[in-house]
């Protein structure tokens, strides 16, 4: 399969008055073409961080991307997103990949209507007239399910409901129908009927317009339905990336384990105590010397105080960042 | 919208019903308003006379109502001094205070909200530090004292511009403002300005990290054009209400700055009618003031209702 | 000045003893080169009220017209025994300014002594009542906050006549409103938190409810606006001074001082322009302060997202 996206060793730092917080410290991963690929982890532990760096969207100062590539295989041969001028990104950014943000109520103006929201993007990419731009703008509306369409373009964000405002949102991402759409925990803030609807929408958009999609989550249920690969970030670091299957059946990494034996599992037995993780993350205001889950982790050895570990190959397209991961003959 | 502008209409005449009470019972605050109006050396016979002729022998209630009665038709009643209705007085000193005030008004708009955007835009440049230096220096000099360092300077040194006074010239019929209305509106707007630089500055900061923006340059709007439509766009509307604020302040708060400059506005005219014990005339100038500034604030509200599409009704 | 991440140390280092809090907040304003500035700049003008007569070269009374409108000692014709010059009377510029910080403190003192303490009472009755005593109240301080302040104060200070009290008195009670939309403010959103309803659920008194739950949490606010409103008081002080509606003229005050610079202004400029920098200075001083103590006491007013 083709590869949309390649990033490799990405270091992304907060300089703020408390000291330096490390946010990224070295995430590669990549994204092939047409696929889903879900992202997990706790909150702070970098998927947003992560993605906005490649879109140049963090405040800077105090965010500042230290280290690392990002290539975008477009037409035109790879191109390197985290060297790119303001110019350049602003092509990227709604062009060639559409990001579709947590809560929309926020995320939308809300003294601009929803339909001129749509059609600034249409007129920047496209170079579309005010008038052709609207009207597209209206059918995009329509094709994400919006009802009424005409009208519900010349109202304001506030005057939508939870889930037509994430679908207006959703139209705004894929308006200039980019190759890879990020969303960013999109359903965290809606009922669970609704979420149910968002996700359906976003993968057939997905399939139809054959995008890529970078599915930012926390809810590991969501991503069982939806992802093809996914990856789990712990403390700014990527820690196991692995097909669907092989992440549920066959995790690897401590953290994994401990994040799927802390999801409700259907069937089990009524007193089933769920587990929790014990501890805290790192406080990312220390440079990591060593394993960032070695506080938390009921395997850790000596190396694991020593040495950062890196992301090794378990078996094809499943890779662990760990010392002693477990797999199929056991721990190592 | 209708029924918004319709209940802000009747919460202002309550308003302004209450500004007459208080401006009403002001005057019987130490108990007898005759008292104050007439020197120390007049003899009983001259008190009574005065307060026979000004009716304050007749019971409170009564006086009550008929200062009621005639405020609302605008009469209340003659200046002791000019010996003219007061607000004729009043209505023939607004434009050199509208002069004033609105001259003000445009200097901190045109000062002091562009450098809130250029300093709101960039912290930590020098043009915020200009900013904040400009924000902090209006809320702490004295306008009485910048004006009479004013006056030194620019009139008396270099002689660039009259001492004191309004000059006007008239051309086609229509009075115009001249060279003189400078100095006295800029000490009068350093405070006005002050505040739009705080306010512009600190709107933009904040609205800059909303997650709307961030939407903006995520979708691949130009930068300029993101400032443009999202960010000054969404500061605007509560400029809006400051701007409103502002131009009342103005248009009341010229007391000290018509004294110094000898401007022929209501500032100095209360100042006068102070110095003249003519209360009836303080009282005209009050309530005016409190119309002009409660009216302004009608007009505010509705303006904001208008710019914000957030507002329900 | 303010950065985001500064709020964060507070809200995770929770304040246990008093000891830590003050030492805390002392290492947040060590940080804040303005708010220090501003610190010492108020503790300049206090300490000036306090200790007057021993700093003062003169007496601030004292005329003596041999020595009348001496300019300043770094320009011609002036000496280094009447540091800032003498006025029209031959009095000496630098007591009396330092005498001024007496009148002018003493205003903003017990002006916002008496507009918080009114106005935090009348605002827990207006929070905490609700209906129509809530009503009422609001409707009174709109009242009052529509009025145009200075026409009003000058209104009023014609009418009682210059004196200290009085002058204490007229910002004391036009202030109230302010401290009382804050107040009830606090109330209802604290109301609306529902930690007064499980405080009254575990059967507190409402009494108890409001000394040890709703005031202590009053303090930031009412400290920063303090701040702002006694600056706000000392500067309209010398306002009504330069009038003639404040003090009586005999005593040295800063507004005093202006009203009787200024018919000397083009001869004698020193006389109106010394008076003017200490006003300055003080509400620097105190805006300084002020906009720190908001940074560090208000949590609210941080810039820290939802």
């Amino acid at each position: 399969m083709d590869k949309i996206l390649e990033v490799t060793d990405l270091i992304t730092r907060f300089h703020t008055f408390d000291g330096v917080v490390h946010a990224l410290s070295g995430v590669s991963f990549h994204l092939y073409r047409g696929e889903t690929l879900g992202v997990v982890g706790e909150s702070g532990s970098g998927k947003s961080v992560t993605m906005m760096s490649l879109l140049h969207l963090l405040a800077a100062p105090p965010a500042r991307i230290e280290g690392g590539r990002a290539l975008y295989f477009g037409d035109n041969g790879p191109l390197d997103l985290l060297g790119l001028d303001t110019a350049g990104i602003s092509r990227i950014r709604g062009g060639r990949m559409g990001f579709i943000f947590q809560d929309a109520l926020s995320a939308l103006n809300p003294v601009m209507t929803v339909g001129r929201q749509i059609s600034e993007t249409l007129v920047e990419h496209l170079g579309m007239t005010t008038a052709r731009a609207w009207n597209r703008s209206v059918q995009l509306l329509d094709y994400v399910g919006i009802p009424e369409p005409g009208k519900r373009a010349a109202a304001y964000p506030h005057q939508f409901s939870g889930g037509m405002r994430q679908r207006a949102m959703i139209a705004l991402a894929i308006a200039c129908q980019p190759r890879v759409i990020i969303a960013d925990e999109p359903t965290t803030a809606l009922d669970v009927t609704v979420q149910a609807q968002i996700i359906d929408l976003v993968l057939r958009l997905k399939s139809e317009m054959n995008m890529s999609v970078i599915w930012i989550t926390h809810d590991l249920g969501v991503v069982a339905g939806i992802a093809d690969r996914v990856m789990v970030m712990y403390a700014g670091t990527v820690v196991e990336t692995a097909p669907v299957d092989d992440l549920f059946y066959r995790p690897a990494h401590p953290y994994t384990i401990k994040l799927l034996g802390a999801l409700p599992k259907i069937g089990q037995a009524g007193n089933y105590r769920l587990e929790s993780i014990d501890g805290t993350p790192p406080d990312l205001l220390e440079k990591p010397s060593h394993c960032q889950f070695v506080w938390r982790c009921d395997h850790a050895g000596d190396r694991c105080w020593q040495d950062i570990p890196q992301n090794r190959e378990i078996s094809p397209g499943h890779q662990a960042a760990c010392f002693f991961p477990f797999t199929d003959k056991g721990v190592r | 919208m209708q029924r918004y502008i319709l209940s802000r209409l009747i919460q202002s005449v309550f308003i302004l019903f209450g500004v007459l009470l208080i401006v009403f019972f002001m005057l019987q605050l130490t108990g007898d308003p005759v008292s104050l109006m007439i020197s120390r050396h007049a003899t009983p016979e001259d008190v009574e006379a005065l307060r026979e002729e000004l009716g304050f022998n007749r019971p409170v209630a009564v006086q009550f109502g008929s200062f009621i009665a005639g405020a609302v038709t605008g009469d209340f009643g003659k200046s002791l001094r000019h010996k003219q209705p007061a607000m004729d007085l009043i209505l023939s000193r607004l434009p050199a205070t509208i002069e004033l005030a609105a001259t003000a008004l445009l200097l901190s708009l045109v000062l002091g909200i562009p450098l809130g955007l250029v300093a709101g835009s960039n912290p930590g440049s020098f043009w915020d530090l200009l900013s904040r230096g400009t924000g902090l220096l209006g809320q702490t000099i004295p306008n009485f004292w910048l004006a009479l360092i004013l006056v030194l300077v620019f009139s008396v040194h270099l002689g660039w511009f009259p001492t004191f006074g309004r000059d006007t010239w008239t051309v086609l019929g229509l009075t115009l403002p001249t060279r003189s209305v400078l100095l006295p509106a800029f000490s009068l707007s350093l405070f006005t300005m002050g505040q739009l630089v705080r306010f512009t500055r600190s709107a933009v900061m904040e609205i800059r990290s909303e997650d709307y923006v961030r939407t903006a340059y995520s979708k691949g709007i130009a930068h300029r054009k993101v400032y443009i439509r999202h960010i000054l766009r969404n500061a605007a509307i509560p400029l809006i209400s400051i701007v409103g604020v502002q131009f009342g302040y103005l248009l009341s708060g010229s007391i000290y700055i018509e004294t110094i400059f000898s401007w022929p506005g209501l500032g100095n005219l209360l100042a006068e009618s102070i110095g003249n014990r003519d209360f009836a005339l303080v009282q005209a100038i009050a309530f005016f003031s409190s119309f002009v500034v409660v009216f302004l604030n009608l007009l505010t509200d509705i303006a904001y209702a208008l710019a914000d599409p957030r507002i329900r009704y | 000045m303010t950065h985001p991440a500064s709020g964060l140390r507070v809200d995770q280092e929770k304040q246990t003893d008093v000891w830590s809090f003050l030492t805390y907040t002392w290492r947040l304003l060590a940080r804040d080169k303005a708010g220090m500035a501003g610190l010492v700049m108020f503790l300049i003008v206090v300490i000036s009220a306090v200790f007057a007569p021993l700093l003062s070269p003169h007496d601030p009374l004292k005329q003596n017209l041999r020595f009348a409108k001496h300019p300043p000692a770094w320009s011609e014709g002036g000496s280094i025994h009447h540091p800032l010059g003498t006025d029209n009377l031959g009095r000496d510029i630098l007591s009396r300014i330092i005498y001024g910080t007496r009148v002018s403190l003493t205003v903003g003192f017990f002006g916002v002594l008496i507009a918080s303490s009114l106005g935090i009472a009348i605002g827990l009755v207006a929070g905490y009542a609700g209906g129509t005593t809530d009503n009422v109240i609001m409707g009174g301080v709109n009242l009052v906050l529509a009025l145009p302040y200075l026409v009003f104060v000058v209104f009023i200070a014609a009418i009682l006549g210059s004196s200290l009290i009085n002058v204490i008195l007229i910002f004391g009670f036009t202030d109230i409103p302010i401290f009382v939309r804050i107040t009830r403010g606090e109330v209802i959103k604290m109301r609306s938190s529902g930690f007064v309803e499980s405080a009254r659920a575990i059967g507190a008194t409402d009494a108890r409810i409001i000394f040890s739950h709703i005031l202590p949490n009053l303090i930031g606010p009412i400290v920063t606006l303090a701040t702002f409103e006694m600056s706000a008081m000392i500067f309209y002080e010398a306002g009504l001074g330069f009038l003639g509606l404040s003090v009586p003229p005999s005593i040295p005050s800063w507004g005093n001082m202006l009203a009787s610079g200024r018919q000397y202004l083009v001869s004698y400029p020193w006389i109106a322009t010394f008076p003017g920098l200490a006003i300055i200075f003080t509400g620097l001083g105190m805006n300084l302060l002020g906009d720190w103590l908001r940074d560090v006491l208000d949590p609210r007013m941080r810039r820290v997202k939802k």
